[in-house]
């Protein structure tokens, strides 16, 4: 009766590395000297989870190092050991390689055995220099049954179990001698499955089964026979004391498990040790305090229907507004009541995709550390609003400009220690990593305490690059905008870390993919804050509608600034045909919406229209749209799945009336519209 | 209905073509393509599309393009009236089935052909309609023009596309 148990690695895989987080987070927290008990306990299961599901799945070496691993912390979580610097170090260590052995487990590729190896051995010294006990063997897969910790004078007793056929008929339940056996010492069960007959002729309700097990207890053989107690006369019992025979360490041992494993162990504490038997309905995990894990298709298929059901609303919300007669006030109230269940359910579905951002901030406590050792350079790093909730798939490509911000600070933000004591700074710099909620968009913050942006060594290595002439004079943001171009950098050295000029580009880019910005701000010697501001989801958009002649666009609230009727003394009209106007300190140039899509407008007088403000790529300038036509939330459709991308058109949607409208790419826009007066 | 071929070098059984009339001339293509037919409306207006790419429509809740044939074959005078129809059919591309709409004057029957009676488009030199003629084919008395939809489509819009990322990034 073999099940194929890849179908469950999956799972195996995904839990491990939440764990292995878990285990890390809590390694980096734990105050050396004195830590929590609860904190060590933690470290403790996700070993012995581990090894758990190593062993079930046949990872062998995974489950022989969590093993030795397991050994360390149940004698630092008994107070056996004391919890040092260098120990922790070590079970740093020790998380990398099982996420190196994990990982390659998964995608079957070959990894470092000899680092694996060096580290046993390196766990395994330290256990016996601290205990002074010779007999620690790594291959022995031996099972804490809530054992109360070996005394020193406990014996390893042999036991064989060979019950009668009728066993099972008497209500004899062999798991729970077992158990009563666990609590007496630390227990390994090894079924003898030779008897069994083949699956045709077996009778059930016989017992064919044996069992040599192996308790390593100090308590007295009286009290180990008192558990046999119950047994029949015609079952076989030996009880030898001696040395341990190591059990294998094969996929059939590790049977019983404690039921709080995180990892889908295979057997239920009621089920005897022929492990290899699992029923699929026990291995999916236990939910930890009501949560289900859900495939991500499942979730995206939710939110489609629910946009559908967004439009179709519309649509009818459009043509009550049409209706006359008796019906007509009572289908608009029940339309508004409606439209107050939509709103509700759509953001409840949204909500199911969102996950909060301190799975990614997790990654930055060990990654700072790593850092400012590597740099020599002391940096705190404080973190808050990691409750504050993301779209999954934004939180998934968030990760990694944000790592580049992090990583900038810590190489050219912050000074070394030398530095900012000369500067009459704390020797200790700070990076912090914010996020919240505000308006309808999440704004995450990455600031440090160092140095700032240096602007004459922008401009420098700006005219250098010659994205600037000498002659021009340029603004305090323009200057800082500049290290967002591609292949810009005022490193002197590349280091491995950064500097070399790929960085900030892409951070835009990979930024402006999500549908958000970054802004930077930075004060020569006191530091810089960027900020990115993103929207909460990717299927919707808060959008503006305007009117183009006769076609309708969408554009993005994120991107609108303000909308006003210019009067005609209002705009200039400079050197070769551009127009601009005044707006807030500084002139924004116009861009006429129907000219660069090729229509005809309402009208052409720009104070009989309407400029509304957008920023995007850096810079603002006004659109000129003929109307608004109102606000509302549209869903985002693609245009690329049929036919291709536009220029300055990020995606579509569908309005009221089943018309599709074009939602403008404000970035995008604006750069080809200056492409386009240049050429 | 699909006879067996007696030939026995003969390809294939005989396939099912829509026949739709554009002007004076008579076209086909292969019937497993084709979505559904529908009748005209309101189209909305993709910048720096090519000519004969009037837009996209909402096709069910998928945005989907809208080529109009009468433009790309030559026809100076088009009218869009509700009489007017919009053939819908789907292609199999790299990235997954792609929807779009072909604009005609008017659908007309669905026939079998026999592979072996389609005759080569003769040369008529490089024009960017006859690229997607797959074959001639005499049926009751008229040529029916067989059409390649993976070939309309595979320029259209990759030169669309191709066009936005030529642009300066």
């Amino acid at each position: 009766m073999t099940i194929d148990l890849t179908q469950f690695h999956g799972a195996f895989f995904d839990e491990s590395f939440e764990a292995l987080d878990l285990m890390e987070s809590t390694l980096l927290t734990l105050t050396v000297g004195s830590p929590d008990p609860e904190s060590v306990n933690a470290i403790f299961r996700v070993a012995h989870s581990i090894k758990g599901g190593g062993a079930t799945f046949g990872f062998g070496e995974i489950a022989s190092f969590t093993h030795s691993l397991e050994t360390l912390l149940e004698e630092l979580r008994s107070e056996r050991m004391a919890v040092t610097q260098p120990i922790c170090d070590l079970l740093l260590k020790s998380v990398d390689v099982m996420r190196a052995m994990l990982g390659a487990a998964r995608t079957k590729q070959p990894y470092d055995a000899q680092s694996v190896t060096d580290l046993q051995l390196d766990i395994e010294r330290i256990i016996v220099q601290q205990k002074g006990d010779v007999s620690v063997a790594p291959s022995t897969a031996t099972l804490a049954l809530g054992s109360s910790g070996a005394a020193p004078a406990s014996v390893e007793w042999l036991i064989g179990l060979r019950p009668d056929p009728e066993f099972f008929a008497r209500g004899t339940d062999p798991a729970r001698i077992f158990r009563e056996l666990g609590r007496l010492g630390s227990l390994v069960v090894t079924a003898q499955l030779d008897a069994l007959p083949a699956y045709q002729t077996m009778d059930p309700k016989r017992c064919y089964l044996s069992w040599s097990l192996s308790l390593r207890s100090s308590a007295p053989e009286a009290a180990i026979r008192e558990v046999f107690e119950w047994l029949n006369a015609d079952c076989e019992l030996t009880l030898t004391a001696g040395t341990s025979t190591p059990a294998p360490a094969s996929t059939y041992t590790d049977a019983i498990a404690p039921a709080t494993a995180p990892v889908p162990v295979a057997v239920l504490p009621t089920e005897p040790a022929a492990a290899a038997v699992i029923e699929p309905a026990h291995i999916v995990a236990p939910p930890d305090a009501g949560s289900i894990r859900v495939g991500v298709e499942k979730v995206d298929e939710l939110i489609n229907t629910v946009g559908e059901l967004v439009i179709t609303h519309a649509m009818l919300s459009q043509i009550s507004l049409g209706v006359t007669g008796p019906a007509a006030d009572g289908l608009r109230s029940g339309m508004q009541q409606l439209e107050r269940n939509m709103r509700q359910l759509q953001e409840s579905v949204m909500r199911v995709r969102m996950l909060p951002i301190s799975t990614v901030f997790s990654r930055f406590p060990r990654m700072v550390r790593d850092l400012a050792q590597r740099l020599d350079k002391q940096v705190e790093l404080k973190i808050t609003g990691e409750t504050t909730e993301l779209d999954k798939t934004v939180l998934e490509k968030i990760g990694d400009p944000l790592l580049h911000l992090v990583r900038n600070s810590i190489d050219h933000g912050i000074e070394n220690a030398a530095a900012r004591a000369a500067a009459g700074k704390n020797v200790i710099g700070t990076i912090h990593l914010k996020a919240s909620h505000h308006g309808g968009s999440i704004v995450i913050e990455v600031g440090d305490d160092g140095g700032g942006l240096n602007a004459e060594r922008i401009v420098a290595k700006a005219r250098a690059a010659g994205l600037v002439s000498l002659t021009d004079r340029l603004s305090e943001e323009q200057v800082q905008e500049l290290i967002f171009s591609p292949g810009f950098t005022t490193a002197e050295v590349a280091t491995d870390v950064s500097g070399r000029g790929v960085g900030m580009d892409v951070v835009r880019s990979n930024v402006t993919e999500l549908g958000g910005k970054i802004e930077v701000h930075s004060e020569r010697g006191r530091g810089s804050r960027f900020v990115i501001t993103l929207p909460l989801t990717l299927a919707i958009v808060d959008g503006l509608s305007v009117a183009v002649g006769d076609q309708t666009y969408i554009l993005p609230m994120m991107s609108t600034i303000e909308s006003l009727r210019l009067t005609p003394n209002q705009v200039t009209t400079i050197a070769d045909g551009r127009e601009v106007f005044g707006f807030r300190n500084e002139y924004l140039p116009v861009v006429r919406l129907y000219k660069y899509f090729g229509l005809i407008p309402r009208t052409r007088a720009l104070h009989e229209g309407l400029v509304v403000v957008v920023e995007g790529a850096g810079r603002r300038v006004g659109l000129f749209v003929d109307d608004l036509l109102g606000q509302q939330q549209v869903v985002i459709k693609s245009l690329e799945t049929h036919y291709g991308r536009v220029t300055g058109i990020s995606a579509a949607t569908i309005l009221g009336d089943g018309s599709v409208a074009l939602i403008l790419d404000v970035a995008d826009l604006i750069r080809s519209a200056a492409h386009r007066e240049a050429a | 209905m699909p006879s067996p071929p007696t030939d026995p070098t003969a390809t294939a059984a005989t396939s099912q073509v829509l026949t739709f009339v554009i002007g004076e001339a008579t076209y086909g293509i292969d019937i497993p393509c084709v979505q559904e037919i529908r009748g005209w409306s309101a189209v909305t207006r993709l910048p720096q599309a090519p000519a004969d790419v009037l837009g996209v429509l909402n096709l069910r809740g998928a945005i989907v393009p809208v080529l109009d044939l009468r433009l790309k074959f030559g026809s100076a005078n088009v009218q869009y009236s509700p009489i007017t129809v919009i053939i819908v059919v789907s292609v199999m591309s790299a990235k997954g089935p792609r929807d779009f709409g072909m604009v005609v004057d008017g659908v007309s029957d669905v026939i079998d052909i026999a592979p072996q009676d389609v005759k080569p488009a003769p040369d008529l030199g490089a024009s960017a309609s006859s690229a997607c003629i797959r074959g001639l084919i005499p049926v009751a008395g008229h040529m029916v023009i067989l059409l390649d939809i993976d070939l309309l489509i595979g320029k259209d819009f990759s030169a669309a596309v191709a066009d936005d990322a030529t642009r300066a990034a």
